[in-house]
């Protein structure tokens, strides 16, 4: 098992801290795992994204470059941007609430899930991005969602613990949206 | 029968290198004196520079660094922030300090490093033959200002310790000179007063030494204390600029 | 202890702390400038100091500064930032002052690009600074590597009096993996009589220092520093190898570009070709030696930097003329793919021109 997934979207989305967890949470299932961040002069309002690779094996390149397994794309430039880096049948995950478009690629697996709005239901539209992890780890099943929660505080530290309700009810509904 | 004079033990037995006339022994001699009269020689640790004081780490009889050249204020502040406890100083001439090497004192002033630098100023590059220094004054001829230093072509003289005072984490700024036995006397109150600004915490010390280089001003040693006194404290004034932190 | 994500130069960080680091002198610049930042809060706490410096050259020699005064110090920068610290680096090699510098390479030349490089292999192996000397250079290609070699740097530094490099690149200090805080295992030290601690008035004053003005004694320090490096060449040289009596194609790569070569060998072996790899970990002293391994049904070698191939002389140097040396090179902070890297070695294979 090899799994390389691009997570991207817009700064402030929470891109980042979604590859985080699904990296720790591999880790603490002893996989072998990578998390690589795009870097720039950008700081703020730009795009956003990280390649995460989790494998049984020892991991080669933590670049993902036409070989992607799947990415969760949570606006329209990361999904023009992104859907090329793709293996043919490579699961594209797009957030139908910011993205309207579908996209130039035929040959791909791709699901649509409107985590804005899924988050909201919630009452905090700041989860949209655990919404979509929780659609690729149903697609997926890299890890388990319990590895993501415990990862959550090794995270994000012990006294955000108290988010851990709201974050899992986002995953659950992720994944749950992705079973239909 | 009494002593009446001798050779001060913060310095060692090698004979100084230094050119007929030149000031560094004097100076030398009082930065050892200081450092033994205030009881601290023993933990004393001295950067020397790149310049006519190169060998000050043979004659300094404590622990020496040898710093590149300018480096010395960045080298003094490893030795500080590993042994705060020690007694950190550098001695360094006008091509070091006042050129290749501004960046270093001006921050280690800005820091507040507390550390006490003994800068000598003689106008000209010495050890590699009586270049231009940023301290050689306007109409000075030297090796690389062969008709005099044009202003227009490369500035006026920095004043380093009207610089320096202006930095809020320099606690003590004095330029001095040495051409009369009571101007010496003077700077040895003023290099004493820097290291008990170190040893006080308060900040930054730094005493400018105005010298002579009769060697390459071309002067004999008296002539040159001379053009010391006709030509470099008009555009260098003597005083205190800081003391303690104080302002005058 | 138990295993935690890390970001590389967060794990530079903690490695350093955990060897016993005591001073960190720095400037921030991309892609190394979670480094200080790390330390900034860790090293405090670990009762140490990190003070940001002016300059890059301010740094370099704060830690001169620092190693001289017989401290356990370090500094980290990234390409453009390593050039500044060439002066400082020579000076720390002929005062003979330990001390560590991290490089997390990016693109070049000048001012480059913030992508992963690995085109300051001369400036690492050849010696930047001026003057005859040399420092021991540790390429990780993990971070549970980078943080082992970050850790051991320390004590070859002291056992050697020597500055030790860590040439990493910017995709090793920007990517999380799993590391585990290993506690170093204990290596018997000189004591540090050299160093300029003040003299308590016990003992003759000592001086740190580079400039020997009369010919004959700076040859003899000079011989002295030549012993030492042959020592060095003799007992440091660390490297992984493997398939090379039996290989078609042999690659050689260190850093992140060896990981992509890794997965380009399983996909040429997958297709049936036999392919060895040498992976120097130390970039040097180089590991010359194991390329008398290689076998009889090699066709050629296959360097693969993201560089123009700096380290294809080296790789020549241990060939010996045997077999053709090839190269596969990106720049710029461009990263080989492994697809490019398996064409070669099928080419190789094939018997390539």
């Amino acid at each position: 098992m090899e799994e390389k997934v691009i997570m991207a979207g817009f700064g402030g989305q929470g891109i980042m801290a979604i590859g985080k967890l699904l990296a720790y949470a591999g880790m603490l299932e002893g996989k072998n795992v990578t998390w690589m961040p795009s870097y720039g002069p950008e700081m703020r309002g730009g795009t956003a994204n990280c390649a995460v690779v989790v494998s049984e094996d020892e991991i080669g390149s933590p670049l993902i470059s036409k070989d992607g397994t799947a990415a969760i794309v949570m606006n329209l430039p990361s999904m023009i941007k992104f859907e090329k880096e793709l293996v043919p049948g490579g699961k594209l995950i797009i957030n139908k609430s910011l993205i309207d478009v579908e996209p130039t690629r035929k040959d791909l697996d791709v699901y649509y899930i409107p985590a804005n709005e899924l988050a909201l239901e919630l009452g905090n539209g700041k989860v949209a991005n655990m919404v979509m992890l929780g659609s690729y780890l149903e697609l997926t099943k890299t890890v388990e969602i319990e590895s993501v929660l415990k990862a959550f505080v090794k995270v994000f530290g012990e006294d955000k613990a108290d988010l851990i309700p709201l974050n899992k009810e986002a995953l659950l509904k992720g994944a749950q949206a992705a079973k239909k | 029968m009494t002593i009446v004079y001798e050779k001060s033990k913060g310095l060692t037995d090698v004979p100084f290198h230094y050119c007929p006339g030149c000031t560094h022994g004097v100076i030398h001699k009082l930065v050892a004196e200081s450092l033994v009269e205030l009881g601290v020689l023993d933990d004393a640790i001295g950067v020397a520079p790149v310049g006519c004081s190169v060998l000050a780490y043979k004659y300094f009889n404590c622990d020496m660094q040898e710093a590149a050249h300018g480096r010395a204020p960045a080298v003094a502040t490893g030795i500080k922030r590993a042994l705060p406890d020690k007694v950190v100083f550098t001695y360094q001439g006008d091509g070091d300090l006042a050129s290749i090497g501004t960046a270093e004192v001006v921050h280690a002033a800005h820091r507040g490093e507390k550390i006490t630098t003994i800068f000598v100023n003689n106008a000209i590059y010495g050890m590699t033959g009586g270049q231009m220094a940023p301290t050689t004054l306007v109409g000075q001829k030297t090796t690389t200002s062969p008709f005099g230093r044009d202003e227009a072509h490369c500035g006026k003289p920095i004043r380093i310790s009207e610089m320096i005072a202006t930095i809020d984490g320099a606690k003590f700024v004095e330029r001095v000179t040495v051409d009369t036995p009571a101007n010496i006397r003077k700077a040895k109150k003023a290099i004493k007063r820097a290291f008990e600004c170190q040893l006080k915490g308060q900040g930054f010390a730094l005493v400018e030494v105005l010298s002579s280089c009769p060697t390459n001003w071309g002067l004999t040693p008296l002539k040159a204390l001379e053009w010391l006194r006709d030509n470099m404290i008009p555009y260098y004034p003597l005083g205190n600029f800081k003391d303690f932190g104080e302002g005058k | 202890m138990a295993k935690v994500l890390m970001k590389g130069n967060e794990a530079v960080g903690a490695a350093a702390i955990k060897a016993g680091c005591k001073l960190f002198f720095g400037y921030p610049i991309t892609p190394s400038s979670e480094i200080p930042e790390y330390i900034s809060r860790a090293l405090p706490e670990a009762g140490g100091v990190f003070l940001q410096a002016e300059s890059e050259i301010a740094a370099i020699n704060m830690v001169y500064g620092a190693g001289g005064a017989g401290a356990r110090v370090m500094t980290a920068s990234s390409s453009p930032g390593i050039s500044l610290k060439q002066e400082g680096i020579t000076y720390c090699a002929g005062a003979e002052i330990p001390c560590v510098i991290v490089n997390m390479m990016r693109g070049g030349p000048g001012l480059g690009s913030i992508q992963p490089g690995q085109a300051d292999y001369f400036q690492a192996t050849r010696g930047g600074g001026n003057g005859d000397y040399r420092t021991l250079c540790y390429a990780p290609a993990s971070i549970q590597e980078l943080v082992d070699y970050v850790m051991l740097a320390f004590d070859k530094a002291d056992y050697y009096r020597n500055p030790v490099l860590i040439c990493a690149d910017g995709m090793i200090g920007q990517i999380m993996e799993a590391v585990e805080l290993k506690d170093p295992e204990p290596m018997e030290l000189p004591p540090k009589d050299w160093a300029t601690t003040g003299t308590g008035g016990k003992r003759k004053p000592v001086v740190v220092n580079s400039l020997y003005l009369q010919a004959e004694e700076l040859q003899e320090h000079n011989k002295h520093l030549i012993e030492k490096y042959k020592l060095m060449e003799e007992n440091e040289v660390v490297y992984e190898a493997f398939g090379l009596e039996d290989a078609e194609v042999v690659c050689v790569a260190f850093g992140t570009t060896s990981r992509i070569v890794k997965t380009a060998i399983k996909q040429a072996q997958a297709k049936g070709i036999k392919v060895g790899m040498i992976r120097p970990i130390t970039l040097w002293p180089f590991p010359y030696d194991v390329f008398k391994e290689i076998g009889d049904k090699a066709k050629g070698i296959l360097t693969v930097e993201m560089s123009a191939g700096q380290m294809i002389d080296d790789v020549k140097i241990g060939i010996a003329g045997r077999l053709p040396v090839y190269f596969n090179g990106t720049q710029g902070g461009m990263v080989p793919t492994p697809g490019s890297i398996l064409a070669d070695i099928e080419k190789i294979a094939g018997g390539a021109k």
